[in-house]
């Protein structure tokens, strides 16, 4: 797994945000698109594309693309 | 006065016994009187129900309803019943976007399939009394409201109320009664395994109710009363649940 694929994912799950705009440094929750909806899009493709099981919880305490990331990683590595 | 909600001399079985609301519908059940039957796949914690159900004629049953040959080998060990109440389920939460064949397949199988075709099993066999009565544990979700990434449980609930009409039509003759009981959000082990929505989501999701989030003592003594003879001129009716919550 590496960063530039994954922020490639997670900059799908929005419509309106350009993909284009988004690095491991973007502050996803701070767009227009961002909601619950989103949120439940982004555990779903975390699951689906790495098999980890990414909580509510997990997304509430991040505030950047690679926040999200560095948690999937160590859920992987346990 | 003769106690309307008695559950004396009344065999029950209770699917979904080792956790959560089936747990305590066992528990309130054996409480009104009814020999209990419980079913569930994990050992210790149906055990567990056993030893908090008292005294009385009560046994456990291990069974993956999922599994048409554990439903077979449960229906045959059983005795006939006058009670039946299918709580066993799972949720799991998708956008409509992630839904796929295998997903959907899962949930149908545990929610819809396995407990009408245990009701089926129990038909055939003739295992069910006159005067049984039949509750699915069923949701507001599918059938009331609708909420974000519940899809598949929505679908599995929907088809529960939507077939349970025409099952309690044709046992009316012989006055089985067909009913469920569909509950807003109870604290249950499923809330935990609900781990997509963060505590802070829960806590405000709470406030939407005006009752606050039901408990599992809620839902078994609207079990017992339509298990009991109280509700003998009861069937096909869907009894909702939610503190509120669909009012507003
Ligand atoms: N909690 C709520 O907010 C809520 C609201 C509305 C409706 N409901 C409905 O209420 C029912 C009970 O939910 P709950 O909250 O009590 O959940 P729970 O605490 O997770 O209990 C679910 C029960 O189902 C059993 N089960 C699951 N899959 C099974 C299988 N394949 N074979 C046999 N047993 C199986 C589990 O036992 P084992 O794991 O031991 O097999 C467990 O006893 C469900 O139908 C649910 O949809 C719940």
């Amino acid at each position: 797994m590496n960063i530039e694929t994954f922020v490639q994912a997670f900059a799908e799950q929005f419509d309106e945000v350009p993909a284009v705009s988004f690095t491991p440094k973007t502050l996803f929750k701070e767009n227009d698109e961002w909601s619950s909806m989103t949120a439940l899009s982004v555990i779903a493709m975390v699951d689906e594309n790495y098999g980890v099981r990414l909580t509510g919880d997990d997304v509430r305490k991040s505030s950047t693309v690679e926040d999200i990331y560095n948690i999937v990683l160590s859920k992987t590595n346990a | 006065m003769i106690n309307p909600f008695s559950l004396a001399n009344k065999n029950i079985l209770v699917t979904g016994a080792s956790s959560g609301i089936g747990k305590q519908i066992a528990i309130s059940t054996a409480a009104m009187g009814a020999s209990v039957h419980i079913t569930a796949r994990d050992t210790n914690r149906l055990d567990n129900t056993l030893k908090q159900l008292g005294d009385g004629h009560h046994r456990h049953y291990l069974a993956d309803l999922t599994i048409g040959e554990e439903l077979d080998a449960l229906t045959d060990s059983l005795p006939n019943l006058d009670g039946l109440v299918l709580s066993a389920g799972i949720v799991k939460t998708l956008p409509f976007k992630f839904v796929n064949h295998t997903e959907l397949d899962t949930i149908m199988q545990t929610n819809f399939f396995s407990p009408i075709v245990l009701l089926n099993k129990l038909l055939r066999k003739k295992k069910l009394n006159k005067n049984c009565s039949v509750v699915f544990i069923s949701s507001i979700g599918g059938n009331f409201i609708g909420a974000k990434g519940n899809s598949m449980y929505s679908a599995s609930k929907g088809a529960i109320n939507a077939m349970q009409k025409v099952i309690a039509l044709e046992l009316a003759p012989q006055k089985i009664r067909v009913n469920n009981v569909s509950p807003g959000m109870v604290r249950t082990a499923m809330l935990e395994n609900t781990t997509a929505f963060s505590q802070e989501q829960i806590e405000n999701d709470e406030k939407n109710y005006p009752l606050g989030y039901g408990e599992v003592t809620d839902v078994a003594n609207a079990v017992i009363y339509l298990l009991a003879d109280a509700s003998k001129w009861v069937t096909g009716t869907s009894l909702l649940i939610d503190g509120g919550f669909t009012i507003q």
